[in-house]
């Protein structure tokens, strides 16, 4: 599963013949001390390999976090879909539309059956099912039957993982999450409005390398991503130690990058790898571009009060300079 | 009538390659379509979910409407709540809010007990007025009402953060029309398997013809071939799987094919590195964070953080890749691909009217005449005469629902204007699973909106005859040549070729505004202005009591806004109207039909209604973004549910 094309083709490529194909299977089951009935039965796996298969399903969502994994640069999303999967199901750049691209929905379930990653998002809404349809299906009934015959679904975004936007209060189309529909799969959440691209490419490519799902947190997302508080691993943490805060936008100390803790930042209370991965190969983060952390990655974000309001509880971080290092928790 | 509709009719869903859930059906004629409607199929909610939120949080809002273009709700939602500040301070109207019942500004947890007994209050309620030097502003305090006396100076955007913003949107578009081009709408013009019959030694000497750009040689072209051909002979064709793939439609010789196929690759590469832009002023893309009354990122040449000459570095190089992008493969790309496909220059407009609002300021948003993008409206394909357009005046912009899953209170048949608009939700279409809608009444989430009446096509089209229209030199000048070139010409312009060629043309006239704003912002700089920030924006001490506001934006898909009404510090009533509602809403109750379906219907025969190219080539041409918007109340402030999508 873990192969892109299969081994032999990869080697008809570079010029070897089926004949010493045969024959590197051959020297590799005798490296491997199997009997030679294996022979072509390793033949037949490495021939037969293909590509796994992904299903990505759009419900309400903003297209951002399509747009998001398209940012990923290692890997790349071209070299994942030329390399390592077949991305059989993608509204925003598939080539076949309408009926077509049922089509090829339905070809990869039945294809693979039991095999393919069902990747998801948006949130679905279940006020009305004529709220939010494709195909003349409801999002819900997709929801459904694509997630039967999944191997895995990995939620992406905040919409998707735990609701987002439209859950919102007062959540006019009754907007849910994947994991309040289905119960019965293993489910990721790779959450964030947008998520870190390469959380998304990260979970894909632990998945085909090691063939298992990653470590989860409790809220079912990766813990290499979503390990630690943005505070803890944020470069201007020695600030907030020494009380050295921006009081309002451009003033000296924002200029100076100061803690942005009394300009509302989410960043003590938002488990993201933002401050360590950052965003768009390196370049930056929100609070390193003057702006506090908005907590997006978090279950109903939206509605934790302005964004320009502090969430952080000082009652419990009085005394002097580094005892509430760990963070907020501790 | 409708019975013989329903047999008949061809379904197109889902439409891909846009953003969002879009659905067309058409009424056949043999091959040809007699009537097309086109459906907006998914709601979500944000108007509604922003009523009661504090006006300088709605732009986090507004901007998740839509992640592609991923700066413009964002960006309109900003100017929309600074405009009705703006407006207040300019009327002299009693300013300061009583805030105190309301959930954030006045339950700022930190207020009573910050540590070490460190005052911990709201940054912008307490500090603000101290801090901004403003002489004329009002004693601190809340609910504290006082006449406005600002001087002009005092109600700026800095100049800074205007350039900033400009260089943001410009950034936008370039992005967002170059890989709408290789991404979304070049594959209805080329055909990825015929690349692999090419020859990449006269693939290369085509390339080489057309531009400079150095990734023209044989072997990286025969590299991708080989690529391709190991991929198609995987068997698992992916996200080229089940395509059109062969369709008499491609015209397209395999050289030309392999060369695109080798740029759809390229500027997937290219746009995550300009796209850096975003994240140097606002942190991540997508998605970057703004700031009411600036932009949120400080200037500091002397640390590490901010903008410093690091990042200024930065800047620049993302700037010239887009220029030498857009210069040495997308321009030379669209122009040869055109080439091929002249027949569509003489199909796929239908409205002949056109609408824009105007962006990327120069002197202040309250001044149109400084816009690069002129605000006008042109009816009947008439370029000598640009009509004047009020956005406050309720008689110009209504929105109706006749066609459309709402209901108003005064009946189905009349029209609102944003400020006093209505959306109560009801879908009455028929019960999911379906096969086809219910087109002789309503059929798509999204509303009607028309300029006295008429309906209007929005967008790059748009813009371009704008500009050409009051004689802007360098878009005539781009205009005649590229038709020159063709042989084509003006009235191919208003076309589904034409819409392919203005996007590209206004990509070039971007691209060397942001070297312009870029050249500025450093000049500024250097005069020792680092100023980014406009502070009685951000606070609620001079905030109106009442105020309204309308956030203009020439979104990359055309012209958008966001009428704002905000109310004791909160936001009362926000509605947004949107490029793609223009473009893509349905049928008035005049029966008119929006943009896509009289694009549609203006001379569309297929080949294959079994294989509708020809439709994806037009609607793409519009860059469909069908992402939903929606409105929360009504004038009166009864809860109701009020859904609109664009």
């Amino acid at each position: 599963m873990s192969s892109s094309i299969s081994l032999g083709e990869r080697l008809s490529q570079q010029g070897v013949s089926r004949r010493t194909f045969v024959k590197f299977c051959a020297t590799t089951a005798s490296l491997l001390a199997l009997p030679q009935t294996a022979v072509p039965q390793m033949v037949a796996a490495l021939s037969a390999a293909r590509r796994p298969s992904v299903i990505w399903l759009p419900f309400q969502e903003c297209t951002g976090c399509t747009e998001a994994i398209l940012r990923s640069h290692a890997p790349t999303l071209e070299s994942l879909i030329f390399d390592s999967i077949s991305l059989d199901y993608q509204h925003t750049i598939m080539a076949a539309a309408g009926d077509q691209a049922e089509r090829s929905r339905h070809d990869a379930m039945r294809d693979n059956k039991g095999q393919y990653l069902l990747l998801v998002d948006g949130s679905v809404p279940l006020g009305n099912k004529g709220y939010s349809t494709i195909s003349g299906q409801s999002n819900v009934d997709m929801l459904v039957e694509s997630a039967k015959d999944a191997a895995a679904i990995v939620a992406i975004g905040t919409c998707a993982s735990f609701g987002g936007i439209p859950k919102a209060n007062p959540n006019p189309t009754g907007a849910v999450s994947v994991s309040n529909i289905i119960t019965d799969k293993p489910i990721i959440n790779v959450s964030g409005c947008p998520p870190l691209p390469i959380a998304i490419t990260a979970v894909l490519a632990h998945y085909l390398t090691f063939n298992t799902l990653p470590a989860l947190d409790s809220l079912n997302r990766p813990l290499a991503f979503f390990g630690d508080t943005i505070h803890d691993r944020c470069y201007r943490r020695p600030f907030f130690e020494q009380r050295k805060f921006a009081k309002s936008f451009d003033d000296e100390g924002a200029k100076n990058g100061w803690c942005l803790f009394e300009l509302g930042c989410k960043g003590p209370e938002t488990y993201n790898a933002c401050a360590t991965v950052k965003w768009n190969q390196g370049t930056s983060f929100p609070i390193e571009s003057g702006h506090p952390c908005l907590g997006c990655s978090e279950p109903d974000f939206w509605d934790h009060g302005s964004f320009y309001q502090s969430l952080f509880p000082w009652e419990r971080y009085k005394a002097k300079p580094g005892a509430g290092k760990g963070g907020p928790n501790h | 009538m409708s019975e013989q509709k329903s047999t008949d009719r061809l379904v197109v869903d889902p439409i891909t390659r846009i953003e969002g859930h879009l659905r067309i059906e058409a009424e056949m004629d043999g091959n040809t379509i007699k009537q097309a409607y086109s459906s907006g199929t998914s709601v979500r909610g944000i108007e509604r979910i922003l009523q009661g939120r504090d006006p300088r949080d709605a732009w986090a809002f507004a901007q998740r409407i839509c992640g592609v273009c991923t700066l413009v709700h964002g960006m309109a939602s900003i100017r929309g709540v600074e405009h009705a500040i703006r407006s207040a301070w300019q009327s002299n109207a009693p300013l300061g809010v009583a805030t105190g019942k309301h959930g954030p500004l006045g339950q700022s947890p930190m207020a009573a007990s910050g540590p070490d007994g460190m005052s911990m209050p709201h940054p912008a309620m307490e500090r603000g007025p101290k801090k901004s030097g403003m002489k004329h502003g009002p004693p601190q305090g809340r609910g504290h009402a006082k006449a406005s006396s600002a001087a002009p100076a005092d109600m700026a955007i800095p100049p800074n953060a205007q350039l900033i913003r400009n260089l943001m949107i410009g950034t936008q578009f370039v992005h967002d029309h170059v890989m709408h081009f290789y991404h979304l709408h070049a594959l209805d013009w080329v055909d990825v398997l015929s690349a692999l019959k090419a020859d990449p030694t006269k693939t290369a000497a085509l390339a080489g013809s057309l531009s400079r750009y150095p990734r023209s040689s044989p072997g990286y072209f025969r590299d991708m071939q080989t690529k391709l051909k190991v991929f198609a002979e995987s068997g698992q064709l992916g996200i080229f799987g089940n395509a059109y793939w062969g369709h008499p439609g491609y015209k397209l010789p395999p050289e030309v094919n392999l060369m695109a196929l080798a740029h759809y690759l390229d500027a997937l590469s290219w746009q995550r590195d300009v796209v850096k832009v975003h994240t140097i002023f606002g942190g991540k893309n997508p998605h970057p964070n703004f700031v009411v009354g600036g932009v949120p990122c400080p200037i500091n040449l002397d640390a590490d953080t901010g903008i410093n000459t690091r990042r200024l570095a930065q800047l620049q190089e993302a700037i010239t890749s887009m220029r030498t992008f857009v210069d040495q493969v997308y321009l030379p790309d669209i122009l040869a691909i055109a080439g091929y496909y002249k027949e569509w220059g003489s199909r796929g407009e239908g409205l002949g009217n056109f609408l824009t609002v105007g962006d990327l300021p120069s002197n202040g948003m309250d001044d149109p005449s400084s816009f690069l993008f002129p605000r006008g409206v042109i009816l009947n394909r008439d370029l000598s005469r640009v009509y004047d357009v009020d956005l406050t005046d309720p008689t110009e912009i209504q929105e109706f629902v006749s066609h459309s899953w709402y209901d108003y209170r005064g009946g189905k048949q009349t029209g609102l204007h944003p400020w006093s608009g209505e959306t109560d939700l009801n879908y009455s279409g028929p019960a999911p699973p379906y096969k086809h809608l219910d087109v002789d009444n309503s059929y798509s989430w999204l509303k009607s909106p028309r300029w006295r009446g008429k309906p209007m096509e929005v967008g790059p089209l748009a813009r371009v005859l704008m500009m050409y229209a009051n004689r802007d030199a360098q878009a005539k000048e781009l205009v005649d040549s590229s038709l020159s070139l063709l042989k084509l010409d003006q009235r191919a312009l208003f076309s589904t070729l034409g819409r392919t060629l203005a996007r590209a043309l206004e990509t070039k006239i971007l691209c060397d505004n942001l070297q312009s704003w870029y050249d500025r912002l450093v000049a500024n700089i250097k005069q020792g202005d680092t100023r980014t920030f406009n502070e009685r924006y951000f606070d609620p001490a001079y905030w109106p009591k009442e105020g309204k506001g309308i956030g203009i934006m020439e979104a990359p898909r055309g012209a958008l806004g966001h009428w704002i009404v905000m109310k004791d510090g909160l936001i009362d009533n926000y509605q947004c109207v949107v490029p793609t509602t223009w473009n893509a809403g349905p049928r008035d109750p005049n029966g008119q039909t929006g943009a896509y379906e009289a694009a549609l219907q203006d001379n569309h025969t297929l080949v294959d209604q079994a294989q509708p190219l020809e439709i994806l080539r037009t609607l793409h041409s519009f860059d469909p973004c069908l992402a939903c918007a929606v409105h929360l109340m009504d004038a009166h402030g009864n809860e109701q549910l009020k859904v609109k999508i664009r």
